[in-house]
């Protein structure tokens, strides 16, 4: 049961074949069976959960509107609010703090009828490409244990590739959602900036923060967006731009669809086993009908250092109110305000999350805010040109996700930069706001392989025809990881 | 490029180790040098970018709804005393 | 030498909105602590701010009413700093681009009116509570407990040039100010509850001098009262340390409203670093044109028009200013005129015994069942001549004490005048009988007796006598 799609299940539980009851409870087997390997989870909800799967049984025979997802059970990246269940963002800071309240795309899912799992786990505060940044411990990629699932949302990438949940939410401000998809061989979609509401996401970069699902294959993808996408009166950044039926959308067909192959993607940086992965998937589009062309996105090479100045502003403000006052860790060591502000933010965030805190801080500080800050907003205009000018070309681009397959634990956590660098391929699309999906395109030495499609603002339709099409004719999205 | 990193972790009230302070002293030069690379762009014409998606005048109407959440927030209040938020002595001891 | 004081004015209101700046709590507070809040007004994690349309109504309406530019665009920016009363240990706040910027106040001081330049209007969220614990004050205070119920208030920052140049011109900047937002009623502008807040910049320079001195901002002025005496004791400290030679340094001084002296923050302090950024999770204000217009049409009469108006009906400038500066009062004067009473009458009649009348029982005129159609009567029974003015005066301390109608009391008092001329003229025969040598002084050509005679007939009525039926009747039985 556990190694089905949520389309495929749905069908199950419409049909009485299955209940939701034991799809629950046959996928807390599964964790069982696999979390102490792969360590996905931060917090697991069974009771909650159960309550969940029998009102979606009643849903399910009384026919109140079910939805494709009702029965389905989810996992819930640990950034996510959740009413009264632990929201931890795997930082000793949140280590035990509950919610006062859901976020918006939560609330959606559970009225959609959706199943809450738990919590998965993920770099701390969403900062990291490993999920090695947890304050807990890090999540191992199913497809080799010794390697990284990817991160931030490693966790949610590892529970779906180790079919120990149908699929999760994450949430992706340089990659977080791709990256991890494609080191774990499953789908994910950054939906473009304002498509899903952000209330309730424990903000990083609230100008990059976008959430998105993580599925098993692209259909499950359209399913989820369909319930989360919308605008929301509580998140004034997300946009009233009408919802399709993202599912009528997955048409297998990419006849003259123009797609732009990134050069900039394709050169010295890239492992040769992806570059000829995603030259493969370019070929075979091709063969379906597609025009591939190449086009150079020459702004690209400052999208890193543009990033690491805006991403880590915008933090060190988010990131201010851990101080100890209100929730979250307090330090017992102090003797005034002041020390314990110092000793509550000492104790509370792991290294990255410092680190990018001092950065975030200097670039936003007197005599540095012109220099740094405003810079990067400027160079983030350049980047956008760039992406404006190649879809007067192209309909979608495509690169690969990654420049390498999944690297081996411990393999960069000493070298911040080189880490940073990881997030070429995605970081460019968070700065302009764009609409991206990673899918499984191939495999190297066990490790999957990503493509990525990124699209003009709200073509998320085309995307997942695009990446629709592609998925029916091959087979990548049928194997997955042994543990 | 170095950093002041004492003036920086104070302003972001951060309690930083010896150690962590040399480490980060040596990491974020690296960073800024790698954002060093913008600075020979010529950006004088160019516009800074906020928001990918451009928008504006996004306003709610002046409501007021009932506090529902009250207790739930005063729970993970680390100290609570009298209903209020417990802060030790502001004025530096 | 002599010095010139140079002054700068930042004013914060509290809107009056229903809800908070940026989430639904209703905008009120003093009730139990941390009842009235959510989850947005207390950082929590994850929330997201959605700025109130009313609130930004209301400080377009007031930068309209200050002669500002309604900007185009405008930005909300993030403030950093860290203190517990700010849960995000961030404020809300505009920087770079303000809601409105370039106006201008007109005040009146001592007779010589001067425009003074207002830098910008914006809005931001106001902060929470502090209570300190172990000592009155946060110097000695062991620790302090936080309330939130006013975190997240949409306050209002009016920002005027270093245009004032004494603490006396800072005050009147601040009352005629609060007044007009009083008539905009976008706030209720009363300082000793903290709804209208004041911090002031003020400098010397010697005399002449084009360049600005080291200026210091002082706080803690809670009161209309305390602005003048503030700055003129922090004036007093400038010219004392400066003509010893010395230098004043910049720093944030505090009033202390016992000992009327400012004093510095003690202990270490960290330099300032505000590291403004745009608020990311709030787009752009671009009020449209039409928009604008509409709520300058929901400006009414301001100050300024009302008094002229005033001196229009023959109220003298100075009581139309007395009158303007207390909206209530003037709207008083407005309905009583409106029901017939003669606008310099009533003028009186407020400045004077009614003012009076609420100053010694600290009572407000809205607080007393003494409507503005009981003025009008009582106006109109002295006009009549049914009433003398000594008695109306009674009558109204009667009604103001009571509430009971004018009418009412007139009648159950008795206390009309006489008008039956026949019973006058037999009282004043009785005075001419019984003051034989005024009489004959008068009859001498000492007019100014007829005083004392009217006095007399004034006397045996007990007030109730027309004076100048009972000066025609003396003259007549006079002969
Ligand atoms: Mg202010
Ligand atoms: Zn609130």
């Amino acid at each position: 049961m556990h190694t089905k799609t949520a389309h495929e299940l749905h069908e199950l539980l419409v049909n009485k074949k299955i209940s939701s009851v034991e799809l629950t409870t046959a996928l807390y087997d599964r964790i069982a069976g696999t979390d102490d390997k792969i360590k996905g989870y931060v917090t697991l909800t069974r009771d909650e959960a159960l309550k969940q799967a029998q009102a979606a049984d009643e849903r399910l025979t009384t026919g109140a509107n079910p939805t494709p997802l009702t029965g389905i059970p989810i996992a819930i990246k640990d950034n996510f609010c959740t009413r009264g269940i632990k929201t931890t963002c795997s930082s000793k800071m949140l280590e035990n703090y509950l919610p006062p309240y859901d976020a918006t795309v939560v609330t959606k899912l559970k009225e959609a009828g959706a199943v809450i799992l738990g919590k998965t786990n993920m770099d701390e505060f969403a900062m990291g490409s490993s999920c090695e940044n947890s304050a807990f411990f890090p999540t191992r990629n199913p497809w080799n244990r010794e390697c990284v699932p990817g991160g931030s949302s490693g966790g949610s990438a590892a529970v779906v590739a180790a079919r120990s949940a149908v699929m999760a939410t994450g949430s992706d401000t340089g990659g977080s959602i791709r990256q991890p998809a494609a080191f774990c061989g499953v789908v994910g979609l950054k939906p473009t900036y304002g498509r899903v509401s952000r209330y309730g996401l424990v903000a990083f970069a609230s100008s990059l923060d976008q959430i998105g699902p993580l599925t098993k294959d692209v259909t499950d993808t359209a399913l989820m967006l369909n319930v989360i996408a919308g605008h929301d009166d509580r998140d004034a950044t997300s946009i009233e731009h009408p919802v399709p039926d993202y599912r009528s959308a997955l048409k297998n067909d990419v006849k003259k669809v123009r797609v732009g192959l990134i050069r900039e993607l394709l050169g010295s940086g890239i492992e040769p086993t992806v570059k000829a992965a995603v030259k493969g998937a370019a070929d075979q589009l091709a063969a379906l009908g597609a025009e591939i062309v190449e086009v150079s996105l020459p702004s690209f090479e400052h999208a890193i250092a543009t990033y690491y100045l805006i991403a880590p502003a915008e933090a060190s403000s988010n990131l201010a109110r851990y101080d100890g006052v209100k929730f979250g860790h307090r330090s017992q060591e102090h003797r005034d305000l002041i020390s314990m502000y110092y000793n509550t933010r000492r104790e509370g965030f792991g290294a990255e999350v410092k680190r990018r805190i001092m950065l975030g801080t200097y670039a936003l500080s007197a005599g540095y805010y012109d220099a740094f800050y405003l810079k990067a907003l400027k160079v983030r205009t350049l980047i956008k040109r760039d992406f404006d000018q190649a879809f007067e070309r192209c309909d979608l681009l495509a690169s690969p996700t990654t420049p390498t397959v999944a690297f081996k634990l411990g393999a960069k956590s000493a070298d911040p930069v080189a880490m940073y660098l990881s997030d070429i391929a995605t970081i460019p699309v968070n700065l302009a706001g764009l609409p991206a999906l990673s899918l499984p395109c191939g495999n190297s030495s066990g490790l999957p392989i990503g493509l990525q499609l990124i699209g003009p603002a709200f073509a998320e339709e085309l995307i997942l025809r695009v990446a629709y099409t592609y998925e029916q004719n091959t087979a990548w999205h049928q194997t997955s990881a042994v543990i | 490029m170095r950093i002041d990193v004492d003036h920086v972790a104070r302003l972001a009230r951060l309690g930083l180790t010896e150690a962590e302070k040399k480490l980060f002293a040596d990491q974020l030069a690296a960073i800024l040098d790698l954002a060093a690379s913008l600075q020979k762009l010529d950006t004088e014409t160019v516009p800074p970018t906020a928001h990918a998606i451009p928008m504006k005048n996004v306003l709610r109407e002046d409501k007021a709804s009932p506090c529902t959440d009250v207790e739930a927030i005063m729970a993970n209040g680390p100290v609570i005393e009298d209903h209020m938020f417990k802060v030790p002595r502001i004025i530096e001891g | 030498m002599d010095y010139e004081t140079v002054i700068g004015l930042e004013v914060h209101a509290q809107l009056l909105t229903a809800s908070k700046m940026f989430c639904s709590c209703p905008n009120q507070f003093g009730d139990k602590p941390n009842t009235n809040i959510c989850p947005v007004c207390t950082g929590q994690p994850g929330v997201l701010p959605v700025t109130n349309k009313k609130a930004v109504e209301l400080a377009i309406k007031t930068a309209l009413a200050l002669n500002c530019t309604v900007e185009p665009s405008s930005v909300f920016a993030r403030k950093h700093y860290f203190y517990p009363d700010l849960p995000k240990n961030l404020q809300i706040s505009q920087y770079e681009l303000p809601l409105a910027t370039k106006g201008h106040l007109e005040i009146e001081v001592d007779g010589v009116k001067r425009k003074i330049g207002i830098t910008r209007v914006h809005l931001e969220e106001d902060a929470g509570k502090l209570v300190h614990q172990g000592a009155a004050r946060i110097m000695g205070a062991d620790s302090s407990l936080v309330d939130y119920n006013r975190t997240g208030t949409p306050l209002m920052e009016i920002v005027s040039e270093p245009d004032l140049r004494s603490p006396r011109e800072a005050a009147v900047y601040t009352e005629t100010l609060a007044n007009l937002l009083r008539y905009l009623a976008v706030t209720d502008a009363k300082m000793e509850e903290g709804s209208l807040r004041c911090d002031a910049n003020i400098s010397l320079r010697p005399k002449g001098e084009a360049k600005f001195g080291t200026k210091t901002e002082v706080k803690n002025i809670n009161s209309f009262r305390a602005i003048e005496k503030a700055l003129l004791a922090e004036e007093k400290r400038h010219e004392e340390v400066l003509s010893e030679g010395g230098k004043i340094t910049q720093e944030t001084r505090f009033f202390d409203d016992v000992t009327e002296t400012t004093t510095g923050m003690r202990g270490k302090e960290y330099a300032h670093d505000y590291r403004y950024f745009p608020e990311p999770d709030l787009v752009p204000v671009e009020p449209p044109r039409t928009w604008v217009a509409e709520i300058k049409a929901t400006i009414g009469e301001l100050p300024w028009q009302r008094k002229a108006r005033f001196v229009g009906l023959s109220v003298a400038g100075e009581a139309a200013q007395l009158l303007v500066n207390d909206k209530p009062l003037a709207d008083f004067l407005d309905a009583a005129v409106k029901l017939g009473a003669k606008a310099p009458t009533v003028a009186n009649w407020l400045i004077g015994d009614i003012t009076a009348y609420c100053k010694e029982n600290k009572k407000e005129l809205a607080g007393l069942n003494f409507p503005p159609a009981e003025l009008a009567e009582l106006l109109t029974l002295i006009e009549k001549g049914t009433l003398s003015n000594k008695i109306a005066k009674e009558v109204l301390f009667t009604a103001l004490q009571t509430g009971k109608p004018v009418k009412e009391i007139v009648a159950a008092s008795g206390m009309t005048q006489i008008s039956d001329e026949g019973e006058l003229l037999k009282i004043a025969q009785e005075v001419v009988k019984s003051n034989p040598k005024q009489v004959e002084q008068y009859k001498g050509g000492k007019e100014a007796v007829m005083m004392f005679l009217v006095g007399q007939m004034m006397k045996a009525t007990k007030g109730r006598a027309n004076p100048e039926a009972a000066t025609r009747l003396l003259k007549q039985a006079l002969g």
